[in-house]
């Protein structure tokens, strides 16, 4: 199974009363007042030393993603964040921009050609995410019609795939990107293109894009792997309906992971960090999280009958003590061999062979997330590694520059 | 009045579109605005001398097609489309908010449809003094005190609002706000100031003294682009006068259509 540090860059430092004082951690809480640059100053070289260390404590990769205008996580260009790891990660990590929020661009050549450009400065190293994105972002911040968000998403997919697959110059005349002379210098050195990671809160329409055009998708939630069992379940029938192999590589997902000496260390060490984020990072009201018109009546009528709107709000009700993220699965957390087992269980379960591994989570300060990056490396990830090594599967999404590491199965037990 | 129901194709079935009509005479044809269909006081009380025709929103309810509607453009050549279907070469047009916003397209785009004009609180314009608030973060809670002039009279019982324990219900108000959101985000503003010199039907605006979406100050916009525009502002009423003061608007209105 591969391991990939994934780091959301959050603001660290919110108010302890900020969820009372503030009506959204997204959208609108005011830049001039919450978000001091100096700080940001600080934050940007402890979020590329942790980036940089994990590559250097053997983790398969490392992944940055894009989202706007808030304090949970506002790495508004994850290309930026990945050109300066290009530089710095001599273990040879894979580079996965988890991704580009096509539809915001315009034209959406930009990522076609930015992409292209982190491939041949990682020389291969990158893998391409294609996420719809929030409505937050598409909607709210960039004022995309919501209705237009899955058209110009798709749209903005076909011409970047053609952009890079293609010999130029051709012509793309599409309803919102219009060129005449599509060329862009340089194509990507991966060929035919770098591996497409999609990721998704859970639209039919994003599963079915997956397997039809043989894409990784990842489930990104905070809900832990209880709550992601519906919807990986949802993805595996897709699979299977339309075709596809159970290829456990296809399909990744993320989760909260806080390692430490021993079970009551970690929560110890953790407990107000993870309250943080849930409290804070997660502190959205409905009417902001999303906009009628964002999802199709398709997928809006597949959450409904699959309840989860009525999940989400149960989850995100909870108390948020110790006990109950852990019981839920929202966080994995103790000793490496508590972590590993539960890590195992967890991605048995959904069927999935990349762990997107979160170890720095809300205000985690910067020594605190070294020690999680370094127990999580030294004591989880060789129990974990060889998790789909029995079934012999080949990775065909992993970038084809990034160290590759062959997973060996536990040695089986010696009988007699 | 129990107004007669019925859906119209267009285009060999490309549109749906559901129409609540009633009585007879002269054609008046009726685009609700964001809160949805209703017959209200204000279309019972013209169908006592008009044929009222009011057709459901594409992308709500049982109107269906508005994926193949991308910009207004095409909202006002559809509009002109279902007026050919049914026998309409002029109608009165009367349009409240989002709906008066379309109706005062069609008049500035094909002038010769559109006999006489009422625009009931029409957004379409900006003012950056005046912001019309984004109407996809209202809650349910704050839609009276949004809507009406004094959120606490019986009136406020009429306000359509899903019930929060049917999923049903609530995709269906979710689709339908998507499709007003379709031709207003992130602002109501697509270019319709600059189009309503075209405007050449005699127009009586009309607007709640108390408008708290679409402010006052818009009427005075409107006048000021509309030649001939006559603007009547309501006592005692929000963006919703229709419902507040039905009986001084039914007879502002029907004295204007004659």
């Amino acid at each position: 199974m591969k391991s990939i540090f994934f780091h959301l860059m959050p603001y660290r430092d919110l108010p302890s009363d900020f969820e009372q004082r503030y009506e959204s951690v997204w959208v609108t809480p005011p830049n001039a007042e919450l978000c001091d640059p100096a700080r940001v100053v600080e934050y940007y070289k402890w979020n590329l030393d942790e980036l940089e260390l994990a590559d250097q404590l053997g983790f398969d990769g490392l992944g940055v993603n894009e989202h706007h205008q808030n304090a949970y996580g506002f790495m508004a260009s994850p290309n930026l964040m990945a050109a300066a790891l290009a530089r710095r990660t001599s273990n040879q990590s894979a580079i996965l921009v988890l991704g580009n929020t096509l539809a915001l661009y315009s034209p959406a050549l930009r990522v076609a050609e930015e992409f292209a450009m982190l491939d041949c400065l990682t020389d291969g190293r990158l893998a391409a995410g294609f996420p719809v994105g929030t409505s937050m972002d598409v909607n709210r911040c960039y004022g995309i019609t919501p209705t237009e968000t899955r058209p110009r998403f798709y749209e903005a997919h076909d011409l970047i795939m053609k952009a890079w697959t293609q010999p130029g110059p051709f012509m793309f005349n599409g309803r919102f990107n219009k060129l005449r002379y599509v060329n862009p210098w340089p194509q990507p050195v991966q060929k035919p293109h770098p591996p497409v990671w999609l990721a998704g809160g859970g639209s039919v329409e994003t599963w079915e894009m997956a397997v039809k055009n043989d894409y990784t998708y990842s489930f990104l939630s905070f809900f832990g792997h209880k709550f992601a069992e519906k919807v990986m379940g949802g993805f595996w029938d897709t699979v299977s309906r339309l075709g596809g192999d159970d290829n456990p590589y296809r399909a990744g997902f993320a989760q909260q992971i806080c390692v430490a000496e021993t079970d009551a260390q970690a929560e110890k060490d953790y407990l107000e960090h993870v309250t943080y984020f849930f409290n804070k990072c997660l502190h959205i009201p409905a009417y902001i999280f999303e906009t009628a018109g964002y999802r199709t009546r398709r997928s809006a009528e597949f959450a409904l009958k699959s309840g989860q709107p009525g999940d989400i709000a149960k989850m995100a009700a909870l108390e948020k003590n110790w006990r109950t993220l852990v019981d839920n699965g929202f966080i994995i957390a103790g000793s490496p061999e508590t972590v590993a087992d539960r890590l195992i269980d967890a991605c048995r379960g959904l069927r999935v062979g990349n762990l997107i591994a979160l170890l720095q989570i809300g205000s985690m300060g910067h020594e605190l997330t070294k020690k999680n990056l370094t127990l999580f490396a030294e004591g989880v990830m060789p129990r974990i590694k060889g998790l789909w090594a029995e079934e012999g599967w080949e990775h065909r999404w992993w970038p084809q520059g990034a160290r590759q590491e062959v997973p060996v199965a536990p040695a089986a037990p010696v009988t007699q | 009045m129990t107004p007669s129901e019925q859906i119209i194709e267009l285009q060999a079935g490309k549109w749906k579109t559901r129409i609540l009509s009633a009585g007879e005479g002269n054609p008046v044809v009726f685009l609700h605005g964001e809160g949805g269909l209703l017959w209200d006081p204000l279309l019972d009380g013209l169908a006592q001398r008009y044929r009222v025709i009011a057709p459901q929103h594409p992308g709500s309810g049982a109107s269906q097609g508005v994926e193949h509607l991308e910009d207004i453009l095409d909202l006002v050549l559809y509009y002109c489309e279902l007026f050919d279907v049914l026998g309409l070469p002029q109608a009165a047009l009367v349009g409240h908010s989002f709906g008066g916003m379309i109706a005062a397209d069609i008049a500035a785009i094909n002038p010769e449809r559109v006999a006489r004009l009422v625009l009931m609180a029409p957004m379409g314009v900006w003012l950056d003094d005046h912001p019309i608030p984004d109407i996809s973060t209202i809650t349910p809670s704050q839609l009276p005190a949004m809507l009406l002039s004094d959120p606490d009279a019986p009136v406020a019982s009429v306000l359509p609002l899903p019930d929060p324990g049917d999923p049903e219900a609530l995709l269906q108000a979710s689709m339908a706000m998507a499709s007003i959101l379709q031709f207003t985000w992130p602002f109501p503003d697509k270019g319709l100031r600059r189009r309503l010199y075209r405007v050449k039907a005699d127009t009586l605006l009309l607007w709640g003294r108390k408008d708290h979406l679409v402010d006052p100050a818009y009427g005075q916009a409107f006048l000021s682009a509309i030649a001939g525009a006559r603007l009547e502002l309501i006592d005692d009423a929000g963006h919703l006068p229709q419902i507040e003061q039905a009986d001084q608007v039914l007879s502002l209105v029907t004295d204007f259509l004659g």
